[in-house]
């Protein structure tokens, strides 16, 4: 029996009239992977942000190792769809952030150069250290965010549709890289986005989720063991899910479009 | 070489405006007595210079203009950024911080005169109004734009409120100051004449106001291309200052 870790019990959200989530129940266990699937604009964003602390549920609640989610905190790295990466920062310095707060005070110096190079390293960001990210293009950004993430070594990695406004190649080479450091350092993940594809070849459980207010219509395992790579496409198995997860999203966003 | 070329490019506009003020003066057009030759003008600043109180008209005017400045950022830059970042106060204050800007500063000299006298302080009060009301509606629409964004990915990776303003709203509000630094010091030079003709015995206004009683047209504009060269000199400062503290930003935005 693996550990819960984060659980969504009966969850709501309104914005005065408007109710964007509805009675949300899920758990994410840890280790798991978990992507949300669901029509733009469907609330997943809003049930995210409950679990990063920036905003709390009307009624139900969310419970982080068994505790409410209060705020955000450093044991929940977020990785937003518009980066967010310091312009004012050098690459090095926009990963070497968290570990300069004063919670790491006690780090060794020499630790913090160890974390930063290799994180650097990982991402591919060595040649571009000292470049400011307004001279990175939009795969290396996110590359840099996601480096700036682990770097502060966080439990649990949200990641709200990161890849999205990439283009497709660079997308499907984010996606290994993500594979590839989440096999190096395993963290609970939750990922929002609208690909289907994305969902099924990264995580481990995929939840559907309805157009607004936000429901859980479905859950699904994955199968497919880690470590994972492009060969999964061509798997009728991944194709069978694929064919099933697309038809109840594609039901979900003609629905959203019927909403406005 | 390369330097030199720089340096060249940066004089090609001015000669352009000589060659043009020659042009002019050669062709008949005005009368050669309402327009001073451009070499005239030079040597007449060369006079003004060696004569000794010029210097003086020079500092005091340099002077006027950095206290007003100095004065109004000090105030603008705390209460833009105040105003900035939370919207009911900037609901209440926009109104009234544009009805104040709106008003000509040359219209509160009277003003000015009667509550401050005509002293140094009634001077730079009227510097400090205008770079005041021009660099605090800098700030606070520099600082309603800048995106939450990073103060949200900075609580994630476990920043301090203290932390979150020193490290993130310090280093976003830079560009701000610089630019309303930059807009204020044009507003405060512009305003400088004004400034001065409340009873001003010496600076570069008072020199002109002097001049335009005897019709001396020589000194008149040589005290305005002295004007227009501090104040671009003190704006290639700023411009200087942007450039090795905002390296950062794309270059379209500076």
């Amino acid at each position: 029996m693996k550990d819960i870790k984060v659980q969504f019990r009966g969850v709501s959200k309104t914005y005065g009239a408007l109710e964007v989530v509805q009675n949300v129940t899920f758990d994410i266990a840890e280790g798991d992977f978990v992507s949300l699937v669901g029509p733009s604009g469907c609330g997943k964003t809003t049930l995210m942000n409950m679990l990063a602390g920036f905003t709390s549920p009307s009624s139900g609640e969310v419970l982080l190792e068994g505790r409410p989610v209060t705020g955000p905190g450093p044991d929940r790295g977020v990785m937003f769809q518009e980066y967010g990466v310091f312009p004012w920062l050098t690459v090095e310095k926009n990963i070497r952030f968290g570990l300069n707060l004063s919670m790491h005070r006690g780090m060794p110096r020499a630790e913090k150069d160890q974390i930063v190079e290799r994180y650097l390293e990982l991402m591919r960001l060595k040649d571009f250290r000292n470049a400011w990210p307004k001279n990175l293009s939009g795969g290396m950004r996110q590359r840099l965010a996601l480096a700036r993430a682990y770097a502060a070594n966080p439990h649990f990695m949200l990641m709200d549709e990161p890849f999205g406004a990439l283009d497709a190649q660079t997308r499907s080479d984010m996606h290994d890289l993500l594979l590839g450091i989440m096999q190096a350092e395993r963290k609970t993940a939750l990922l929002i986005t609208h690909s289907v594809d994305e969902a099924i070849y990264l995580s481990n459980r995929v939840l559907v989720i309805s157009a607004r207010p936000s429901r859980v219509l479905e859950e699904v395992e994955i199968p497919f063991a880690y470590p994972r790579n492009r060969d999964l496409l061509d798997d009728p198995e991944f194709i069978r899910l694929r064919r099933y997860l697309r038809d109840l999203v594609m039901k979900q966003y003609a629905d959203q479009q019927a909403l406005g | 070489m390369k330097w030199l070329a720089g340096g060249l490019w940066r004089l090609a506009p001015f000669v352009f405006v000589i060659a043009i003020w020659y042009l002019v003066r050669w062709s008949g057009l005005v009368a050669p007595g309402l327009l001073p030759a451009p070499h005239e003008v030079a040597l007449t600043l060369v006079a003004l210079l060696r004569g000794g109180s010029y210097l003086l008209d020079i500092w005091l005017s340099v002077q006027r203009v950095l206290l007003g400045l100095v004065f109004g950022m000090i105030l603008a830059v705390p209460v833009g950024f105040m105003i900035g970042w939370n919207k009911q106060l900037r609901r209440f204050f926009d109104p009234l911080i544009n009805f104040f800007r709106a008003l000509p500063p040359i219209a509160l000299i009277p003003l000015v005169i009667v509550y401050l006298g005509i002293g140094e302080v009634a001077k730079v009060a009227i510097l400090f109004y205008a770079s005041f009301f021009a660099a605090v509606i800098v700030m606070y629409e520099g600082m309603s734009q800048i995106s939450p964004i990073y103060i949200k990915v900075s609580r994630t990776l476990g920043a301090s409120d203290w932390e979150i303003f020193a490290k993130v709203i310090v280093p976003l509000t830079l560009p701000h100051v610089l630019t309303a630094a930059r807009v204020a010091l044009g507003v405060a030079w512009a305003t400088l004449v004004a400034a001065e003709l409340v009873a001003a015995q010496h600076g570069l206004g008072a020199v002109i106001q002097n001049a335009s009683s005897f019709f001396n047209l020589k000194v008149i504009y040589a005290g305005i291309i002295t004007i227009g060269f501090f104040a671009l000199l003190m704006d290639s400062l700023l411009r200087a200052l942007s450039r090795r503290f905002l390296a950062w930003q794309d270059s379209h935005a500076q």
